[in-house]
Parts: C-alpha cells; structure tokens; sequence
C-alpha cells in the first residue's frame, strides 16, 4: 500500500468554534493507483488533499494516522513534514498557475527550491530538461518569468517541478478547472503519463468534475461532508454506485447527447449541513430519499464487494 | 426578436491604445422568442464580450444590434431604461454580483425604486412572490438575508427572480451555473428550461460543451471572436464539420466513453468534406484553423446548419449551392 489513512480527523480553527472539515476518513491507495477524489465544494475533498502535505495555521491536526510506503506521515508536525516534502509526498495545488513566484525566472525559482529540499541543482538539471520537453516546453521556459507563459504552460511547469524529486504521492487539487477543454485534456493526460513513466508512485486527483475522473482515475472516492462516502473502481462509480448520494450525483450530470426535453435530469434538493455542529448519524440523511430509522446512527465506511467501500446503512 | 450583424469589437490596447485588439469579428446571429441559443467558446473566443455589447454595458465598433427592430447602440436615457426592462443579463460568479455591505433582497428594491415607483406596496409584494415561485425559492428563507448567509444556487436564482420581476424578454445568461455544485447546477439549467417554454429569448453563453447540449435549441461556437459553426445544436453535435467543433467534442470528458475510444472513433471515420483523416490533437487542429482565420466564410452544410470554410472552399460550395451565409 502506497498511503494508507486511517481515521484521519482534522478540524479548521474560527472564532465560532471548530469546524469539522475531516471527521473521520480512512481509506488506503495501492501503488500505482490514481485515485479520484470527488465531491461538492466544502466536503473536505481539498482539506484532505492539503493536510497530507502541509497544515496551514488554521488547521488543526486531532487524530489519525497517514502511512506512506509503511512510514508514518508525521502531519502535525510542520518542521519534520520538510522532510517529506517534493520528496515523499508533493502537490500540485488549487491555483498552481499563481503559485509561481512572478519575481523570480522559472530556472531560478527551481534551483532555490530544490536547494531548500538539500538538492543540487545540477543534479538534476538534465532530467528537469527531458521531463521539460516531455510535457512539450522548451529549455526556454527556465529563463522566462510566469507572466511571460500562457496558463497552460505554467500549469505544465508546476506539474514537473512538483514532481522532480519522483514523490511516492503526488495530489493535484483542482488542476485543471482554470483550463480550457482541449487543454484540460492534454493536462490530464500528462498525470497518467506521469505515472506511467514512474515520476510518481500514485496519484489523488480532486476535482469536482466527476467525468475527468472517470477519464484518467483508477478509483474514485466520494466524499460528503467530510467523510467518505463510496469509493470504488472508477467504472464502478459511474455505471453502478451504491451510495444513495453518489447515485443521485451521478444522475445529476448533463453529458454530451442528453437534452432536456427528453430526459429531465434532477438535482438534488436541500443543501449539505454545516460542519461547525455537524449532525449526528448519517450526515445525508436529511436529503435521502431512502433514510429510514437506522441512519440516525453512524454508518461504517465497510467493504460491501472487494475493493468496494460505502457508508451506508441500506448497503452494509 | 435579437438580431446581431456583422458586429465587430476592436480593443484598443498598448501604450497609447497604439494596438488594436479584435475581440469579435463580423459576428452575425440570433435569437428568437422561446429559444435558447448557446454561444460556446474557450476563453478569450469573446463570448462574454458578446453579452456586455447586447446589453449596453460595452460599446459595440462595427455593426448593429437590434432588439424588436431597435437599434440597442442608439438608446439613451429614457429608452435605455425601458430596453432593460425588457433585455437583462446574469452574470458568472454570484458572490461579487452583490454588495455584501447590503441585504441580498436590496437588488428588489433597487428594481422598485427604479421601475416601480408607483406600485402600491400590497401589487409589489405579490408580484415579489410570483417571481420567487417561478425560481422556485422560498421567500421565508431568502429575503433580509446577507448574501453569505445564502447558497451559490440560492444567490444565482435571486438574481433570476430580480430579472423576471421586469417582464423580460430577453436573458443573458453569462456562465451561470459554473460556480454551482453539481447537485444545484442541474435546478438552475431546469429553471431556465421553464422560462424559455414560457417564451423567452435566453443567450446561453457556457464553455461547457454538455450544458449547451443539454438546453439549447441552437448552438454557436466561436474561436478567437470568430463563428466557426452554428446551427441547430443536433445537427452541430451530431455531425460536427469544422474541425475545431470536432477537436472539442472529442476532449470533452464524458461519463461513459473514454477519450481512447472517441478518437479510436474518429479517426475510423474520414470525413465526407476531404475524404482524410480528421485531425485531433489540439496542435493540429490550430493549424487548420490559423489556415483560415482571414480568408474565409460561413457556408450552409445543410439546413440550419452552418460551417466556417476556406475562401476557395466556401466559393466552390456557394457555387454548388449558391447558398452563402454571411
């Protein structure tokens, strides 16, 4: 098992109180495996994605356990997750196109990154350069500034420098929702290439766009209100979930050949609960159309066939 | 009922405005009651430039845009006023469409001070509450709230309900849904099916290539200010005949098609127009289309059913047809 998660809770610090942004996932991705990791703004997806790497002041780390290669991630701490850092574990974030330095040339940006990580540039120049033409840029791009490249181009960029020290897990946050269609594509198509090319060990993708998902993922994960809810091999999401939340979600999506007038898609009513007072039991109840008694109670993220996990009463 | 010929917008950029930037360029479409055209592009194609100029809030440089037979570019003061009541737009992110110092239910009474001063308080009230029923919110749960006590959805559906209250006919809808969650997104595009079924003319425009299948009757698809094709959205999606449209159906994700077997597909299939192979990947497909970026047309494929070509292409194919579309 590349990562392993295990009751993972991290809360989020404000003058109200905590809010519950993870309470409580566990999951565990194989080598190898790119896993989706999708949902509703808010449940925690990006949360769970950041806190692998790096907690922010504002969050709280409570409980849990993160195994990487069988070593334990030690989150909590900012100073000893250094060491992990673009060499273990690395990610691509949300606004990856502003998150170069715009003083800074590409080239040079590079080397100070690398020296903080203890590694020399030159070390690694050569291999910056064939991963550089891989994705299509050009040794130019090192001696240019961010706002002389295109948005692509700098997505491209960050997606090599994240993973030049070939991390065994790589999370890409939201990386192509900036993007235009055609670009997105070949955005997308450079992470399964990545993996391929053993740049890096295993992948979690998060977006909201369940259908990239189902292009690239192995699994998807869906989440609600900061646990999970199902996840399962990506076709096995798509054509058969069990979740009463993802069935809906799923069903909701308008794709190319289905036209209002023949087939009216619903979304669905109500809006997700808070997280600073989460409720108790199951946290979909109040929009399920088949809760019944039991799910004032918690349900257990429990695996219904192989490799199948769902929290879900009627299921279990 | 909207009418767009050969509108042009030129900015002028650089130092001294010494460059000029087309935006659009000899764009020519439009919308009739009870339909809902989807203006599709990638960023920078114009689109969103499309909507300010037809609802005033950006000069237009070349062309005309006529609402009922009224030149829109012309209107001042007082038939200004009276162009938005029937013509109004929604914009992207519903957040920064209001004052987050103010009430969100204050774009109500902006409408009322404005337009209907005289109302009696009782006639405004339940005109309030059938344009909160036809957006479907609960009046209850909306009005005297601040807007970040309130949903994206919720947000984006006041701003509906603000334009119903003026008896338009006519609705710009500028990327409304795609600040939505995926399970609200789907309530909002519902919500314009029913307007549009109860006659209104909406401009659709959307980077998102399923949502404009999904909801409208027709389809245009701008590259770099420019149409590449229109027509019925069927016919469009269906048997897509630039390659620009086909270079983006084939990357769009879908649910149950991998993007291995949509280009195993076509490249199957050569098309009818040239009997080669369809170029797919993204470089390609630029070059095709630079090709004719100056010397070119919009020729009639088939009925309602328009296609960018070449300039000696489009020649031969109006002389087969002497069918020409400006």
């Amino acid at each position: 098992m590349s990562l392993t998660v295990d009751g993972l809770k991290v809360y989020y610090r404000t003058l109200r109180g905590d809010v519950h942004a993870l309470d409580g996932v566990s999951f565990t991705i194989a080598d190898g495996e790119i896993m989706g990791l999708a949902g509703e703004s808010g449940c925690g997806k990006s949360t769970l994605g950041n806190s692998l790497i790096y907690l922010s002041g504002r969050m709280k780390y409570i409980e849990g356990r993160v195994e990487i290669d069988g070593e334990q991630l030690p989150i909590w701490d900012f100073s000893a997750m250094n060491e992990y850092r673009l060499k273990r574990v690395s990610i691509i974030p949300q606004y990856a196109m502003s998150a170069l330095n715009p003083t800074r040339k590409i080239g040079k940006m590079t080397a100070e990154l690398l020296r903080s990580r203890g590694v020399a540039y030159k070390s690694v120049v050569g291999e910056l350069l064939r991963r550089l033409e891989l994705v299509g840029l050009s040794e130019d791009v090192l001696h240019r500034y961010p706002i002389e490249l295109s948005g692509g181009m700098k997505q491209r960029a960050v997606m090599v420098l994240s993973t030049i020290l070939d991390p065994s897990l790589l999370v890409a946050d939201e990386i192509t929702s900036a993007l235009d269609v055609s670009t997105q594509k070949a955005v997308m198509e450079m992470l399964s290439e990545f993996r391929e090319r053993g740049f890096v060990k295993s992948t979690i993708v998060i977006t909201h766009d369940i259908s990239i998902l189902y292009q690239v993922a192995d699994t998807i994960m869906v989440m609600y209100a900061g646990q999970p809810a199902e996840k399962a091999a990506a076709n096995v999401i798509i054509e058969s979930p069990r979740h009463p939340y993802s069935r809906l979600l799923i069903s909701s999506l308008p794709e190319v050949g289905v036209r209002y007038d023949e087939k009216r898609l619903v979304g669905i009513p109500g809006t997700p609960p808070g997280l600073l007072t989460p409720p108790v039991g199951c946290r979909f109840s109040d929009r399920c159309p088949v809760a019944f008694e039991k799910c004032v109670e918690q349900p257990p993220f429990v695996e219904v066939e192989p490799g199948h996990f769902v929290a879900c009463w009627k299921e279990s | 009922m909207l009418k767009l010929d050969n509108v042009s917008k030129v900015y002028k950029v650089g130092a001294f405005g010494a460059q000029e930037l087309v935006a659009v360029r000899d764009l020519s479409f439009q919308v009739s009651a009870g339909e809902v055209v989807s203006l599709i592009g990638e960023s920078g194609s114009g689109k969103s430039t499309i909507g300010k100029m037809i609802l005033q809030l950006s000069p237009i440089t070349r062309g005309t845009i006529t609402f009922d037979g009224t030149d829109v570019s012309r209107l001042k003061g007082r038939a200004l006023k009276d162009y938005y009541r029937r013509a109004q737009g929604v914009f992207q992110d519903p957040f920064s469409s209001y004052n987050p110092i103010f009430k969100a239910d204050r774009i109500f009474k902006m409408i009322k001070d404005a337009y209907f001063s005289g109302v009696s308080r009782h006639e405004w009230e339940s005109k309030l509450e059938a344009s909160m029923d036809a957006v479907s919110l609960d009046a209850s749960q909306v009005l005297h709230k601040y807007p970040h006590q309130l949903s994206g959805g919720q947000l984006q559906r006041l701003l509906i309900a603000r334009a119903l209250l003026l008896d338009i006919q006519f609705l710009v809808a500028d990327e409304i849904i795609s600040m939505l969650d995926a399970s609200t997104r789907i309530d909002v595009l519902n919500l314009l099916a029913d307007l549009k079924d109860r006659g209104l003319g909406i401009l659709f425009i959307t980077h998102d290539l399923s949502l404009g299948n999904y909801i409208s009757e027709r389809t245009v698809i701008l590259r770099h200010g420019v149409i590449v094709e229109m027509g019925a959205t069927a016919k469009v999606f269906g048997n897509p005949q630039h390659p620009y449209t086909q270079m983006l159906l084939a990357s769009v994700p879908q649910l149950h098609r991998k993007w291995a077997e949509i280009e195993a597909d076509l490249l199957a299939t050569p098309t009818e127009t040239d009997g080669q192979r369809r170029p797919i990947s993204h470089v390609d497909t630029i070059a095709a289309v630079e090709l004719d970026a100056l010397d070119s047309a919009l020729v009639e494929f088939e009925s309602d059913h328009f296609v960018r070509r070449s300039g000696a292409l489009a020649r031969e194919a109006a002389g087969a047809t002497t069918e020409t579309a400006t």
